[in-house]
């Protein structure tokens, strides 16, 4: 008998020991099922970043043969970089832009949708349908109907308005995409506002409605604060998409007109797969991850005071 | 009342996660095959085309080669990338440690990978290869492959451009046949692109679609090349000063420009267009379009017309190369030397117009184009291939390409100052050039 089991006993009796074994034995099962997670983030998240950070204090052309140690040399011309600056001003602004329009619209939807109507599931699973499509097929397909002569401007032109060249005119190439990425992912941000709504107590409604609120002020003081909660989890994993995007820069601006939507996670892409300075990219890289860390940090640390239930 | 359960971390399940993330690591972290394994090898080649006929011809040879010699090689994979990033993709895999044994490389970036030294000298197994008959390969067609010394790739492909013409188009618009221009000796950019602007305005077409489906992404693969005729050049010679600001370089963007917003002769930027399904007057392409364009409507294939600086038959290329730091180079310079002789030439010229002197004759090129006459071939194949110049390369391309594309972008709106965009460009890339 082990000195641990004679302890339970003493302590608490077999059943206590018994209670400990079960314990166990829940905790394996558990970090059981964890550990593919666990191994997942180690293996293709925390190691490949800590080979970006590596790979940032070198100057690495593959195609040269070259990889030598430099210091902070990357980091010293990425301070000195109009481009990489330009890129991350686009970056914030697609990312302001694509936040307010997709909480926006999302939340709009959702209170929409909240009713009790005959067929309203077809509605909410129209508005989701876009979030299940591949990305590529979206943005590809909405390239042909934005181009100079497709069909955006094709339906404009029936109602007399000369619609502008929407993906190469450098006022509006960047609204576009956005505008493109909003349809895209606005039923998951939906989704999960309904679900909010949906958890709304009937009761507190009624009772402002009682009080003599009208719909709107309803809205504003008793639903609107009990789902900040999930207004903060949808702009933060908003946030971080959007600082994150790349597949319609790629697919329908490769970065222009000019370097009008070259966002920061093009750039890392055309500075490492394109020109071969994979140094310097990972020097990007780094960069866009303390950026968006910084943001979200933000983010978390002013939740106390505006979301519901954060002290 | 349940009891309170502490819950312990188990040291065995700890112990089990970290084994199974060092597996894990270790597992990913192995290469595939032991290069000091002894025994046959498997080569692998990177290729842009899946295209099933092209796989077929490819894997034939090879069949034959690992059936010569099983001792040596145990199979050859054409590994195709085939979604427009194949440079980067397999920048990509060499910088991952997966270096292909052999790749394709366009001619644009022949001059990058020729002087970057990541290829192997293949004369030295050419020469001793018996049969090669390397004298037989066009000096003209090995040139940008040549480096001080050696030769570095095995230009496979040798496909002049040229102009497609929908003759339908043209006869409803009223418009010559390009054909009496050219015997009329008048087959001038200046007038391919009246009878483009006019079929264009008749038939509520495009004029002349270029060579890729967004020539404005890629202006210096799609655009620049067409000013050779103008004597235009994105830099000099020696590829250390910017010439698209030079007279011939101004001339030549501002007649393109004009041909695109006072004529329509060009698409402008942003507007999409398909010959293949008629809505275009002409195509500039290459022979293997002419697979894709089936008889729906009257065509043609002709020879680039003359500009001011005469006629410049211009070629696109694709050359074979042995990465010097795969895993058996020797292996696989020996098996390029299979892959290329003679015989296996004549196989790759069904769809590939060789760089051999002896197999430029229509009998082995109507194979790959069985849908051009004898005439179109010697026009647009055979004579040009003798004298045709390519795209201008450059050793430090990869990192030019996005900068012009971006400086450029400006010159696309019907107000643009040519000279000074063309001036921007020249500021945007001189740095690059000077290196």
């Amino acid at each position: 008998m082990s000195g641990r089991e004679t302890a339970a006993t003493a302590d608490g009796g077999p059943r206590r020991s018994a209670a400990r074994r079960l314990a166990r034995n829940d905790a394996a099962v558990g970090l059981a099922f964890v550990a593919p997670a666990v191994i997942g983030v180690i293996g293709l998240g925390l190691i490949p970043f800590g080979y970006v950070v590596w790979y940032a204090f070198h100057d690495w052309n593959p195609l040269l043969g070259e990889f030598t140690w430099i210091g902070f040399d990357n980091f010293d011309r990425l301070l000195g970089d109009d481009v990489v600056w330009g890129a991350l001003l686009t970056t914030f602004t697609f990312t302001a832009l694509l936040m307010v329009l997709n909480i926006s619209l999302a939340l709009l939807l959702a209170v929409l949708l909240n009713q009790r109507l005959r067929g309203i599931t077809t509605f909410r699973a129209l508005f989701f349908s876009p979030v299940i499509v591949s990305t590529v097929a979206w943005v590809l397909i909405w390239g042909y109907l934005v181009a100079d002569n497709g069909g955006v401007n094709g339906a404009l032109a029936l109602v007399g308005i000369d619609g502008p060249n929407w993906l190469r005119d450098p006022n509006w190439a960047l609204v576009t995409v956005v505008v493109i990425q909003v349809f895209k992912g606005v039923g998951m941000n939906m989704i999960l506002f309904l679900a909010a709504l949906q958890g709304v107590p009937g009761e507190l409604k009624e009772a402002s409605r009682l009080d003599g609120a009208g719909a709107w002020r309803t809205f504003r003081s008793v639903t609107l604060p009990l789902i900040t909660p999930t207004i903060l989890l949808v702009s933060i994993i908003t946030m971080i998409a959007a600082m994150d995007v790349f597949v319609p820069i790629q697919v329908l601006t490769s970065g222009g007109p000019g370097r009008e939507t070259t966002v920061i996670s093009y750039l890392l892409y055309q500075t490492a797969f394109r020109q071969n300075d994979f140094g310097y990219a990972a020097a990007i890289g780094v960069l866009l991850f303390a950026v968006t860390l910084a943001l979200t940090m933000v983010q978390w640390k002013w939740r106390r005071r505006w979301v519901h239930d954060e002290v | 009342m349940k009891p309170q359960l502490r819950i312990r971390t188990p040291r065995a399940v700890a112990t089990a996660t970290t084994l199974a993330v060092a597996l894990t690591l270790t597992s990913c972290s192995s290469g595939g095959d032991d290069a000091s394994a002894d025994g046959p090898v498997q080569l692998r080649m990177t290729t842009w085309s899946s295209n099933e006929e092209h796989q077929a011809v490819l894997q034939e040879i090879a069949d034959a080669y690992v059936e010569a010699h099983p001792d040596l090689v145990s199979g050859v994979e054409f590994d195709a990338i085939t979604d427009g990033t194949y440079v980067s993709a397999v920048t990509t895999q060499i910088a991952g440690g997966d270096t292909p044994d052999l790749m394709w490389i366009t001619e644009a970036y022949a001059e990058e990978f020729v002087s970057s030294g990541v290829l192997a000298d293949l004369r030295p197994v050419f020469v001793e290869t018996e049969g090669y008959q390397v004298e037989d390969l066009l000096p003209a067609a090995t040139e940008l492959w040549r480096g001080e010394e050696g030769l570095y790739a095995y230009p496979f492909s040798n496909s002049p451009f040229g102009v497609y013409v929908n003759t339908d188009l043209l006869a409803a618009a009223g418009q010559p046949d390009p054909r009496e221009l050219i015997a009329d000796g008048a087959w001038t950019w200046d007038r391919l692109a009246e009878v483009a602007s006019q079929t264009a305005q008749a038939e509520g077409v495009a004029g002349i679609q270029l060579s890729v489906d967004d020539p404005y992404a890629l202006p210096n693969d799609a655009i620049t090349p067409l000013g050779l005729a103008w004597g235009a050049r994105p830099w000099s010679e020696d590829g250390t000063t910017c010439a698209y600001t030079s007279p011939e370089s101004v001339a030549f963007f501002d007649w393109y420009h004009s041909q695109v917003y006072d004529h329509g002769t060009f698409p402008a930027i942003g507007e999409t267009v398909d010959f293949a399904s008629g809505q275009a007057a002409f195509r500039i392409g290459q022979l293997s379009l002419s697979a894709g364009l089936g008889d729906t409507f009257g065509w043609d294939f002709l020879p680039l017309p003359e500009g001011p600086a005469g006629t410049v038959p211009v070629m696109g290329q694709a050359g074979i190369g042995v990465l010097a730091n795969g895993e058996h180079p020797d292996v696989a310079a020996d098996f390029l030397a299979h892959f290329t002789n003679p015989e296996n030439a004549a196989k790759l010229a069904r769809f590939f117009p060789p760089p051999r002197e002896s197999l430029l004759t229509t009998e082995t090129l109507r194979a790959a184009a069985p849908t051009l006459t004898d005439e179109q071939l010697e026009d647009t194949l055979i004579n040009p291939a003798r004298s045709a110049t390519t795209k201008v390369g450059h050793p430090r391309l990869s990192g030019m390409v996005d900068t012009i594309r971006a400086s450029m972008d400006s010159l696309w709106t019907p107000e643009a100052d040519v000279e000074a965009v063309l001036a921007d460009v020249c500021s945007a890339i001189e740095p690059s050039l000077a290196e």
